[in-house]
């Protein structure tokens, strides 16, 4: 990066709150960085690592199962890592990757003390010791009941308890970001409104206090009934209560990941949003609207009507969908303008061509950024379209879905934004510099082409969650044609290559972060150095005129949009009648 | 700077590129939003969620009696029923099986009662690819109409226990 395109724009700043001795001054940044901050977010951010890893090791496991020719693991094993797989990945690691970063845009951006430490730590611990329960228990066997634990199948009472604990501590994490809030606003740290990627962070932080309490309504009375102290739990009511956990905490998600789009924008190339208003209102209409879509699990449910799928299924009049679009502009558009600015004014492109891509936090953003908006965006709404949805509940189509959101989107941002984490709040430098410039096209490569492989293989109806779909032993034979089993295998080979950076990733930072040169005292080694530019005779263009490149890439996933969007509607036509 | 406070007077509406794509943006979640209830009312393929009320065993033992009444035959073991075309027809999701078989036309329609007498199942109908949540508890009512001849494969593809893979089932559909 480089350092001058922050330092010019720091505004000046009101003192802070912090007592003497708790805060520093980053040597690359200028911001004040709360030390306590600092410790918490190591420490959550070392968790998020650890679990990485383990969902990571399920992960190839999963994917060396489902390809028929390997079919590693026997059926047993294959559920339980698939259970462990989806709560380290989807409850563990990202909600404390989330923690960390709210304790970054809270505290730093608001140049603020975290409101509590012994809050942190009570939070910390109960992340800590609920997830080593849920580990702990399912790994032990006693609990193969799969993320979801759909009743009546019944899990082990510490499994829920594991997950209970698990999710007070992160709300009391969330409670400390808005207590910090709280305090910055008292004490004047800063002036104005807060910026926008805290407002981001301030939305996710919001909707994750929606999940966590469905979480609660679900679980607890599960845990209940487990240790039978409630006779029984309704199949329609869980499952509609668990997805308000379920759902919103990949909103959540969807919610912190913009917001880190945001920051890497403007670490990485100077980017200003180009209406603080429209991407404030985009975050407004997450909060309102996006809890909506936990509704796209039902949609073929039972115990609920059309009208209530219809509406729901449609986020109201997809305004969060809208949302989505809009940071879906704003984001490439902010950069555009910047890199134009800065004289990068060739043709449509020449703006995204100059762009850092040497630097692995833009590379990594930029192409979680397009994964997310290609993949998992438009696949999203089609297969959460009510009608649509019979043709993809349960089958291969939903996690291949997910997969291009939460992983090649959310994970591949908070890789990217990792690579400015180690060097400026653990203060260590990343060895192997090539390795991290190749590591984010390698995860994200490898996660779309599975995901790719996996929306192709449900599409020929192969089910999801499922050991054997050559169904050895079925008193009624049945299976899928070869188009289906070669679908499996490039599903296989793209997990590999998947898993493949994502072990490049946790090597890189564990070494950087144990073994790697310290940098305090002295700015980061810059990922990127930026080129000079031939003076332009030309002023940068301005206003409408300003982001042409943009105005065409979003033209084109317009496109792409309507056409896959359509073709669905056809192909749903062509299935028998029901309804 | 999204990192630093923005100026004083950030709460301007947007304008030129960014206007036209929320435009844009907007009337395409409109269209979205209209495709639904259109295709619910003159579309072909919904799901309308129709559901009753019922406990386990009872809808054992309409199934039984479903059996005895149009039972017409049998495949490795198992009864093949024929209901009548428009009558009601029922389908019971277990570990690890879809009982009885189901005899329809082509073209006839049927309200195909679906139910679970134990776990979540996954109806799951192959190579069509049509795919419906049946709970324990609930009575789920498929009003179908087969467009197509031939045998027809069900599978489970909710997760239902260790034998969740054995789970399978024939629907057939005479010309």
């Amino acid at each position: 990066m480089t350092t001058s395109t922050i330092d010019s724009d720091i505004p000046s700043r009101p003192t802070g709150n912090h007592a003497p001795g708790q805060v520093r001054s980053c040597d690359t940044t200028g911001l004040p960085v709360c030390l306590t901050a600092q410790r918490f977010i190591k420490l959550h951010a070392v968790v998020a690592i650890v679990f990485l890893l383990i969902g990571g090791i399920g992960a190839i496991l999963l994917a060396l199962t489902r390809w028929p020719a390997v079919h590693l693991l026997p059926a047993e094993w294959y559920y339980r890592i698939l259970t462990l797989h989806g709560l380290d990945m989807l409850i563990v690691m990202i909600l404390n990757f989330e923690i960390a970063i709210l304790y970054f845009v809270g505290p730093v951006l608001l140049n603020s003390r975290l409101f509590s430490a012994k809050l942190a730590w009570i939070a910390f611990l109960l992340m800590l010791v609920g997830s080593v329960i849920v580990n702990v228990t399912i790994l032990a066997g006693t609990s193969d009941v799969l993320m979801t634990s759909y009743v009546p199948l019944q899990a082990h009472p510490a499994f829920y308890l594991g997950l209970i604990i698990t999710a007070v501590g992160t709300l009391l994490g969330v409670f400390n970001y808005f207590g910090t809030l709280y305090i910055a606003m008292r004490d004047h740290t800063y002036e104005g409104s807060v910026p926008l990627v805290t407002f981001g962070g301030t939305a996710a932080a919001i909707i994750a206090v929606g999940a966590l309490l469905h979480g609660a309504i679900a679980l607890v009375p599960t845990w209940l009934w487990s240790l039978g102290l409630i006779g029984s739990i309704d199949p329609a009511w869980y499952r509609i209560a668990w997805w308000g956990l379920g759902h919103m905490s990949q909103q959540v998600n969807v919610c912190a990941m913009v917001a880190v789009w945001y920051l890497l924008a403007t670490i990485t190339t100077g980017a200003k949003p180009l209406s603080e208003a429209v991407c404030r209102g985009a975050f407004v209409l997450y909060i309102l609207f996006i809890n909506l879509a936990s509704a796209h699990h039902h949609l073929v449910d039972p115990g609920v009507g059309a009208a209530w799928k219809i509406w729901n299924s449609g986020y109201a009049m997809y305004l969060a969908v809208l949302a989505s679009m809009v940071h879906g502009f704003t984001v490439p558009a902010s950069i555009e303008v910047a890199m134009r600015s800065k004289g990068h004014t060739r043709g449509l492109f020449g703006w995204l061509i100059a762009a850092p891509w040497s630097n692995p936090g833009f590379s990594g953003f930029f192409l979680s950024l397009v994964i997310f908006g290609f993949g998992g965006g438009i696949t999203g709404v089609v297969l959460g379209t009510q009608q649509i949805n019979i043709m993809a509940h349960n089958t291969l189509r939903i996690p291949g879905h997910f997969h291009v959101t939460v992983v090649g989107g959310t994970a591949l941002a908070f890789m990217a934004l990792t690579y400015y984490l180690v060097p400026l709040i653990f203060q260590r430098e990343f060895y192997a510099r090539a390795l991290c410039r190749i590591q984010p096209w390698l995860f994200g490569g490898g996660i779309s082409f599975m995901a790719i492989a996996m929306s192709f293989a449900g599409s020929f109806g192969v089910p999801r969650r499922h050991w054997d779909v050559e169904f050895t032993g079925a008193q009624l034979s049945a299976g899928f044609d070869s188009g289906a089993h070669v679908m499996l295998g490039l599903m296989g080979i793209g997990a590999i290559i998947a898993v493949a950076g994502l072990l490049l990733f946790v090597g890189l930072v564990v070494a950087a972060v144990f073994f790697g040169k310290s940098n305090a005292g002295r700015p980061m080694e810059a990922w990127h150095t930026e080129p000079p530019v031939a003076a332009s005779t030309s002023e940068p263009d301005s206003g409408q005129l300003g982001t042409p490149g943009t105005m065409t890439l979003v033209l084109i996933f317009l496109l792409v949009f309507v056409v896959y969007y359509f073709a669905n509607w056809l192909w749903l036509s062509d299935v028998w009648q029901v309804r | 700077m999204s990192i630093y406070s923005p100026e004083a007077d950030w709460l301007r509406p947007p304008h030129g590129a960014e206007r036209v794509w929320i435009g844009l943006a907007f009337t395409w979640c409109l269209v979205m939003f209209i495709a639904m209830p259109y295709w619910h009312f003159y579309g072909k393929q919904n799901s309308t969620g129709e559901s009753y009320r019922v406990q386990p065993g009872a809808f054992a033992q309409r199934v039984q009696q479903f059996v005895a009444t149009h039972r017409v035959g049998d495949m490795n073991g198992i009864p093949v029923v024929e209901p009548p075309p428009g009558s009601d027809a029922y389908l019971q999701a277990q570990m690890w099986s879809w009982y009885p078989i189901l005899k329809l036309r082509k073209g006839q329609t049927y309200r195909v009662h679906i139910s679970s007498i134990d776990l979540q199942h996954g109806f799951s109908l192959q190579p069509i690819n049509m795919n419906f949540q049946i709970l324990p508890g609930y009575d789920h009512v498929l009003t179908l109409t087969p467009t197509s001849a031939g045998e027809f494969t069900i599978i489970c593809n909710e997760f239902c226990g260790i034998g969740h893979h054995l789970m399978t089932g024939r629907i057939l559909v005479d010309e």
